[in-house]
Protein backbone atom coordinates (compact mmCIF):
# COMPACT_ATOMS: atom_id res chain seq x y z
CA UNK A 1 0.00 0.00 0.00
CA UNK A 2 2.70 2.46 1.02
CA UNK A 3 4.65 1.80 -2.18
CA UNK A 4 2.05 3.52 -4.37
CA UNK A 5 2.76 6.92 -5.85
CA UNK A 6 1.21 9.71 -3.76
CA UNK A 7 -1.87 11.28 -5.31
CA UNK A 8 -1.91 14.95 -6.35
CA UNK A 9 -2.72 17.49 -3.67
CA UNK A 10 -5.45 20.06 -4.00
CA UNK A 11 -4.42 23.29 -2.28
CA UNK A 12 -6.79 26.15 -1.52
CA UNK A 13 -5.02 29.33 -0.48
CA UNK A 14 -6.56 31.79 1.95
CA UNK A 15 -5.19 34.97 3.53
CA UNK A 16 -3.29 33.31 6.33
CA UNK A 17 -3.55 29.60 5.71
CA UNK A 18 -3.79 26.86 3.14
CA UNK A 19 -6.28 24.01 3.08
CA UNK A 20 -4.61 20.96 1.58
CA UNK A 21 -6.77 18.08 0.46
CA UNK A 22 -5.18 14.85 -0.59
CA UNK A 23 -7.21 12.22 -2.45
CA UNK A 24 -7.57 9.53 0.23
CA UNK A 25 -4.52 7.30 -0.27
CA UNK A 26 -6.03 4.61 1.96
CA UNK A 27 -9.39 4.43 0.19
CA UNK A 28 -8.37 1.25 -1.61
CA UNK A 29 -8.13 -0.72 1.63
CA UNK A 30 -11.81 -0.12 2.38
CA UNK A 31 -14.30 -2.66 1.11
CA UNK A 32 -18.03 -2.79 1.52
CA UNK A 33 -19.38 -5.95 3.14
CA UNK A 34 -22.86 -7.20 3.82
CA UNK A 35 -24.41 -6.30 7.17
CA UNK A 36 -24.54 -10.01 7.94
CA UNK A 37 -20.82 -10.44 7.35
CA UNK A 38 -19.70 -12.86 10.02
CA UNK A 39 -16.07 -11.84 10.06
CA UNK A 40 -15.56 -9.66 13.13
CA UNK A 41 -11.99 -8.36 13.42
CA UNK A 42 -12.65 -6.86 16.85
CA UNK A 43 -13.90 -10.16 18.25
CA UNK A 44 -10.91 -11.89 16.68
CA UNK A 45 -8.54 -9.42 18.34
CA UNK A 46 -10.29 -9.76 21.70
CA UNK A 47 -9.86 -13.50 21.51
CA UNK A 48 -6.18 -13.08 20.69
CA UNK A 49 -5.83 -10.79 23.73
CA UNK A 50 -7.60 -13.37 25.88
CA UNK A 51 -5.17 -16.01 24.60
CA UNK A 52 -2.32 -13.74 25.63
CA UNK A 53 -3.74 -13.07 29.09
CA UNK A 54 -1.86 -15.98 30.65
CA UNK A 55 1.23 -13.76 30.49
CA UNK A 56 -0.34 -10.68 32.06
CA UNK A 57 0.37 -11.56 35.69
CA UNK A 58 4.05 -12.07 34.90
CA UNK A 59 4.19 -8.81 32.97
CA UNK A 60 2.63 -6.96 35.89
CA UNK A 61 5.19 -8.47 38.25
CA UNK A 62 7.95 -7.13 35.99
CA UNK A 63 6.34 -3.66 35.90
CA UNK A 64 5.84 -3.71 39.66
CA UNK A 65 9.48 -4.71 40.30
CA UNK A 66 10.61 -1.90 38.02
CA UNK A 67 8.57 0.57 40.06
CA UNK A 68 10.02 -0.75 43.32
CA UNK A 69 13.55 -0.42 41.90
CA UNK A 70 12.85 3.15 40.82
CA UNK A 71 11.59 3.94 44.31
CA UNK A 72 14.68 2.34 45.86
CA UNK A 73 16.83 4.63 43.69
CA UNK A 74 14.90 7.65 44.97
CA UNK A 75 15.42 6.56 48.56
CA UNK A 76 19.14 6.08 47.91
CA UNK A 77 19.92 9.16 45.76
CA UNK A 78 16.99 11.49 46.42
CA UNK A 79 14.83 13.13 43.75
CA UNK A 80 17.33 13.81 40.95
CA UNK A 81 16.20 14.37 37.36
CA UNK A 82 17.05 10.75 36.51
CA UNK A 83 15.48 9.06 39.55
CA UNK A 84 12.39 11.20 39.28
CA UNK A 85 11.96 10.47 35.58
CA UNK A 86 12.37 6.73 36.03
CA UNK A 87 9.88 6.69 38.92
CA UNK A 88 7.40 8.59 36.78
CA UNK A 89 7.93 6.36 33.74
CA UNK A 90 7.48 3.19 35.79
CA UNK A 91 4.29 4.51 37.40
CA UNK A 92 3.03 5.89 34.10
CA UNK A 93 3.48 2.53 32.35
CA UNK A 94 1.51 0.77 35.08
CA UNK A 95 -1.18 3.42 34.87
CA UNK A 96 -1.52 2.73 31.14
CA UNK A 97 -1.05 -1.03 31.08
CA UNK A 98 -2.46 -2.43 34.30
CA UNK A 99 -6.16 -2.21 33.43
CA UNK A 100 -5.52 -4.04 30.15
CA UNK A 101 -3.67 -6.70 32.13
CA UNK A 102 -6.60 -7.12 34.55
CA UNK A 103 -5.29 -4.96 37.39
CA UNK A 104 -7.46 -1.81 37.30
CA UNK A 105 -6.82 -0.99 40.97
CA UNK A 106 -3.07 -0.98 40.35
CA UNK A 107 -3.68 1.39 37.42
CA UNK A 108 -5.67 3.72 39.69
CA UNK A 109 -2.95 3.74 42.38
CA UNK A 110 -0.29 4.36 39.73
CA UNK A 111 -2.36 7.23 38.31
CA UNK A 112 -2.46 8.77 41.78
CA UNK A 113 1.33 8.42 42.08
CA UNK A 114 1.83 10.01 38.65
CA UNK A 115 -0.28 12.98 39.73
CA UNK A 116 1.89 13.47 42.81
CA UNK A 117 5.11 13.39 40.76
CA UNK A 118 3.67 15.68 38.11
CA UNK A 119 1.98 18.27 40.30
CA UNK A 120 3.81 18.40 43.65
CA UNK A 121 5.60 21.79 43.80
CA UNK A 122 8.61 20.19 45.51
CA UNK A 123 8.93 16.41 45.51
CA UNK A 124 11.43 16.62 48.35
CA UNK A 125 8.66 17.97 50.58
CA UNK A 126 6.11 15.27 49.74
CA UNK A 127 5.70 13.04 52.80
CA UNK A 128 7.88 10.00 52.08
CA UNK A 129 5.14 7.73 53.43
CA UNK A 130 2.65 8.99 50.85
CA UNK A 131 4.87 7.80 48.01
CA UNK A 132 5.87 4.60 49.84
CA UNK A 133 2.21 3.70 50.44
CA UNK A 134 1.49 3.99 46.72
CA UNK A 135 4.43 1.74 45.83
CA UNK A 136 3.49 -0.81 48.50
CA UNK A 137 -0.15 -0.78 47.46
CA UNK A 138 0.66 -1.44 43.81
CA UNK A 139 2.99 -4.29 44.75
CA UNK A 140 0.40 -5.81 47.06
CA UNK A 141 -2.39 -5.53 44.47
CA UNK A 142 -0.24 -7.29 41.87
CA UNK A 143 0.96 -9.95 44.30
CA UNK A 144 -2.47 -10.78 45.74
CA UNK A 145 -4.51 -10.47 42.54
CA UNK A 146 -5.16 -14.20 42.26
CA UNK A 147 -7.21 -14.16 45.47
CA UNK A 148 -10.76 -13.15 44.62
CA UNK A 149 -11.45 -11.64 48.05
CA UNK A 150 -8.72 -9.04 47.54
CA UNK A 151 -10.40 -7.27 44.62
CA UNK A 152 -12.71 -5.06 46.70
CA UNK A 153 -9.89 -4.37 49.18
CA UNK A 154 -7.66 -3.31 46.29
CA UNK A 155 -10.36 -0.96 44.96
CA UNK A 156 -10.82 0.61 48.38
CA UNK A 157 -7.07 0.94 48.90
CA UNK A 158 -6.63 2.76 45.59
CA UNK A 159 -9.62 4.99 46.27
CA UNK A 160 -8.29 6.03 49.67
CA UNK A 161 -4.77 6.65 48.35
CA UNK A 162 -6.19 8.87 45.61
CA UNK A 163 -8.22 10.80 48.18
CA UNK A 164 -5.20 11.45 50.40
CA UNK A 165 -3.00 12.34 47.42
CA UNK A 166 -5.61 14.76 46.03
CA UNK A 167 -6.00 16.40 49.43
CA UNK A 168 -2.23 16.91 49.61
CA UNK A 169 -1.96 18.19 46.03
CA UNK A 170 -4.90 20.55 46.38
CA UNK A 171 -3.35 22.10 49.47
CA UNK A 172 0.20 22.20 48.07
CA UNK A 173 -0.99 23.85 44.85
CA UNK A 174 -3.39 26.33 46.43
CA UNK A 175 -1.35 29.21 44.96
CA UNK A 176 -0.69 27.52 41.59
CA UNK A 177 -3.96 27.80 39.65
CA UNK A 178 -2.75 26.03 36.51
CA UNK A 179 -1.83 22.93 38.50
CA UNK A 180 -4.97 23.16 40.61
CA UNK A 181 -7.07 23.21 37.45
CA UNK A 182 -5.31 20.11 36.11
CA UNK A 183 -5.68 18.30 39.44
CA UNK A 184 -9.40 19.00 39.71
CA UNK A 185 -10.24 18.42 36.02
CA UNK A 186 -12.05 15.20 35.19
CA UNK A 187 -9.96 12.42 33.67
CA UNK A 188 -10.43 11.67 29.98
CA UNK A 189 -9.82 7.98 30.57
CA UNK A 190 -12.92 6.12 29.38
CA UNK A 191 -15.06 4.52 32.03
CA UNK A 192 -16.83 1.24 31.44
CA UNK B 1 -20.88 -1.53 6.28
CA UNK B 2 -17.18 -1.21 5.57
CA UNK B 3 -14.24 -3.38 6.50
CA UNK B 4 -10.57 -2.62 6.21
CA UNK B 5 -8.18 -4.84 4.31
CA UNK B 6 -5.53 -4.72 6.99
CA UNK B 7 -3.22 -6.91 4.97
CA UNK B 8 -2.72 -3.98 2.59
CA UNK B 9 -1.71 -1.58 5.36
CA UNK B 10 1.74 -0.95 6.78
CA UNK B 11 1.94 0.10 10.43
CA UNK B 12 4.68 1.67 12.51
CA UNK B 13 4.23 1.14 16.24
CA UNK B 14 6.34 3.17 18.65
CA UNK B 15 6.25 2.44 22.38
CA UNK B 16 9.10 2.05 24.85
CA UNK B 17 7.20 -0.56 26.83
CA UNK B 18 7.75 -4.07 25.37
CA UNK B 19 4.49 -5.38 26.85
CA UNK B 20 2.45 -2.66 25.19
CA UNK B 21 4.22 -3.29 21.89
CA UNK B 22 3.30 -6.96 22.20
CA UNK B 23 -0.34 -6.05 22.86
CA UNK B 24 -0.44 -3.72 19.87
CA UNK B 25 1.25 -6.26 17.61
CA UNK B 26 -1.22 -8.92 18.72
CA UNK B 27 -4.19 -6.66 18.03
CA UNK B 28 -2.95 -5.51 14.63
CA UNK B 29 -2.07 -9.02 13.48
CA UNK B 30 -5.50 -10.21 14.66
CA UNK B 31 -7.14 -7.47 12.60
CA UNK B 32 -5.29 -8.93 9.62
CA UNK B 33 -2.20 -6.70 9.36
CA UNK B 34 0.95 -8.34 8.09
CA UNK B 35 3.38 -5.45 8.08
CA UNK B 36 3.88 -4.09 11.58
CA UNK B 37 7.20 -2.38 12.29
CA UNK B 38 8.16 -1.57 15.86
CA UNK B 39 10.46 0.87 17.58
CA UNK B 40 11.06 1.63 21.23
CA UNK B 41 11.94 5.31 20.97
CA UNK B 42 11.08 8.32 18.88
CA UNK B 43 14.47 8.62 17.16
CA UNK B 44 14.39 5.05 15.85
CA UNK B 45 10.74 5.50 14.88
CA UNK B 46 11.64 8.51 12.76
CA UNK B 47 14.33 6.54 10.93
CA UNK B 48 11.89 3.68 10.37
CA UNK B 49 9.23 6.12 9.21
CA UNK B 50 11.55 7.38 6.48
CA UNK B 51 12.73 3.91 5.55
CA UNK B 52 9.50 1.90 5.59
CA UNK B 53 7.01 4.67 4.70
CA UNK B 54 4.17 3.32 6.86
CA UNK B 55 0.52 4.07 6.10
CA UNK B 56 -0.39 4.60 9.76
CA UNK B 57 1.73 5.49 12.80
CA UNK B 58 0.68 4.45 16.29
CA UNK B 59 2.80 6.07 18.97
CA UNK B 60 3.01 6.36 22.71
CA UNK B 61 3.58 9.82 24.20
CA UNK B 62 6.19 9.28 26.93
CA UNK B 63 9.35 7.74 25.52
CA UNK B 64 13.11 8.18 25.88
CA UNK B 65 15.37 10.12 23.47
CA UNK B 66 12.45 12.00 22.00
CA UNK B 67 8.85 11.40 22.72
CA UNK B 68 5.73 10.76 20.69
CA UNK B 69 4.88 14.43 20.59
CA UNK B 70 8.25 15.34 19.11
CA UNK B 71 7.97 12.42 16.70
CA UNK B 72 4.63 13.80 15.48
CA UNK B 73 6.11 17.27 15.05
CA UNK B 74 9.01 15.87 13.04
CA UNK B 75 6.73 13.86 10.78
CA UNK B 76 4.55 16.92 10.20
CA UNK B 77 7.20 18.91 8.38
CA UNK B 78 5.56 20.11 5.15
CA UNK B 79 8.88 20.51 3.34
CA UNK B 80 10.31 17.16 4.40
CA UNK B 81 11.25 14.46 1.90
CA UNK B 82 9.11 11.92 3.71
CA UNK B 83 5.34 11.78 3.79
CA UNK B 84 4.08 14.47 6.21
CA UNK B 85 0.43 13.40 5.80
CA UNK B 86 0.41 9.92 7.35
CA UNK B 87 -2.26 9.47 10.03
CA UNK B 88 -0.80 9.48 13.55
CA UNK B 89 -2.71 7.77 16.35
CA UNK B 90 -1.42 8.76 19.77
CA UNK B 91 -1.98 6.03 22.33
CA UNK B 92 -1.10 7.25 25.79
CA UNK B 93 -1.58 6.86 29.51
CA UNK B 94 -1.87 10.63 29.90
CA UNK B 95 -5.38 11.40 30.98
CA UNK B 96 -5.72 15.17 31.19
CA UNK B 97 -7.74 17.29 28.82
CA UNK B 98 -4.85 19.67 28.15
CA UNK B 99 -2.84 16.73 26.81
CA UNK B 100 -5.42 16.19 24.08
CA UNK B 101 -5.04 19.82 23.05
CA UNK B 102 -1.25 19.62 23.03
CA UNK B 103 -1.34 16.42 20.94
CA UNK B 104 -3.81 17.99 18.52
CA UNK B 105 -1.57 21.02 18.09
CA UNK B 106 1.38 18.74 17.31
CA UNK B 107 -0.53 17.32 14.34
CA UNK B 108 -1.82 14.10 15.89
CA UNK B 109 -4.77 12.70 13.94
CA UNK B 110 -6.43 10.59 16.64
CA UNK B 111 -5.94 10.31 20.40
CA UNK B 112 -6.60 7.09 22.29
CA UNK B 113 -6.33 7.12 26.09
CA UNK B 114 -5.14 3.88 27.69
CA UNK B 115 -6.29 1.34 28.72
CA UNK B 116 -6.29 0.06 25.18
CA UNK B 117 -9.02 -2.16 23.77
CA UNK B 118 -9.49 -3.92 20.46
CA UNK B 119 -12.63 -1.92 19.75
CA UNK B 120 -11.07 1.45 20.57
CA UNK B 121 -8.04 0.82 18.38
CA UNK B 122 -10.13 -0.54 15.49
CA UNK B 123 -12.41 2.51 15.59
CA UNK B 124 -9.48 4.93 15.45
CA UNK B 125 -7.93 3.07 12.50
CA UNK B 126 -11.27 2.90 10.68
CA UNK B 127 -11.70 6.62 11.19
CA UNK B 128 -8.31 7.62 9.78
CA UNK B 129 -8.82 5.30 6.81
CA UNK B 130 -12.42 6.20 6.01
CA UNK B 131 -12.62 9.85 7.10
CA UNK B 132 -9.34 11.62 6.44
CA UNK B 133 -9.46 15.33 7.19
CA UNK B 134 -7.90 18.01 5.00
CA UNK B 135 -4.60 19.41 6.19
CA UNK B 136 -4.20 23.00 7.32
CA UNK B 137 -0.97 24.91 6.90
CA UNK B 138 -0.45 28.18 8.75
CA UNK B 139 2.66 29.96 10.01
CA UNK B 140 2.53 27.98 13.21
CA UNK B 141 0.69 24.75 12.35
CA UNK B 142 0.78 21.97 9.82
CA UNK B 143 -1.49 19.01 10.33
CA UNK B 144 -5.01 17.65 10.07
CA UNK B 145 -7.81 20.20 10.37
CA UNK B 146 -8.30 20.69 14.10
CA UNK B 147 -11.90 21.81 13.68
CA UNK B 148 -14.28 18.91 13.90
CA UNK B 149 -17.40 20.49 15.34
CA UNK B 150 -20.05 22.57 13.66
CA UNK B 151 -21.25 25.35 15.91
CA UNK B 152 -23.40 28.36 15.23
CA UNK B 153 -22.91 29.65 18.76
CA UNK B 154 -19.25 30.64 18.38
CA UNK B 155 -18.82 34.28 19.35
CA UNK B 156 -15.03 34.63 19.57
CA UNK B 157 -12.71 36.20 17.02
CA UNK B 158 -12.30 34.47 13.67
CA UNK B 159 -8.78 33.11 13.89
CA UNK B 160 -8.77 32.11 10.27
CA UNK B 161 -9.64 34.83 7.80
CA UNK B 162 -9.98 35.18 4.08
CA UNK B 163 -12.57 32.64 3.09
CA UNK B 164 -15.26 30.26 4.02
CA UNK B 165 -13.99 27.30 5.99
CA UNK B 166 -14.64 23.71 5.36
CA UNK B 167 -16.29 22.31 8.47
CA UNK B 168 -16.13 18.64 9.32
CA UNK B 169 -19.07 16.94 11.01
CA UNK B 170 -17.07 14.80 13.38
CA UNK B 171 -16.85 14.39 17.14
CA UNK B 172 -14.07 16.30 18.84
CA UNK B 173 -10.77 14.64 19.65
CA UNK B 174 -11.59 14.96 23.34
CA UNK B 175 -14.98 13.32 22.95
CA UNK B 176 -13.38 10.50 21.02
CA UNK B 177 -10.65 10.06 23.61
CA UNK B 178 -13.40 9.69 26.19
CA UNK B 179 -15.33 7.15 24.14
CA UNK B 180 -15.69 3.96 26.19
CA UNK B 181 -13.38 1.35 24.74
Amino acid sequence: MAKEKPAALQIETFADHHVITQPNPLRKVLRRVAEKDLDDPVARAEKALADLSGEFKNWMMIESDRLAAAHAAVLKDGFTDDTCEELFRAAHDIKGDAATFGFPSAAAAADSLCRIIEHAPDLGKVPAQLIAHHINAIQAIVRERTRLDTVSTANELSRQLRGIADEYLTHANRNRPEHLEAILAPSIVPTE
Amino acid sequence: MFRIDFNKLRFLVCDDNPHMRRILRTLLHSFGAREVYESEDGATALEMYTHYVPDIVITDWSMPIFDGLELSQMIRQPESKGNPYAPIIMLTGHSEKRRVTVARDAGVTEFLAKPISAKGLYQRILNVVANPRPFIKTKTYFGPDRRRNTTTAYIGPERRVGGEMEVMQQPSLLDKARTPI
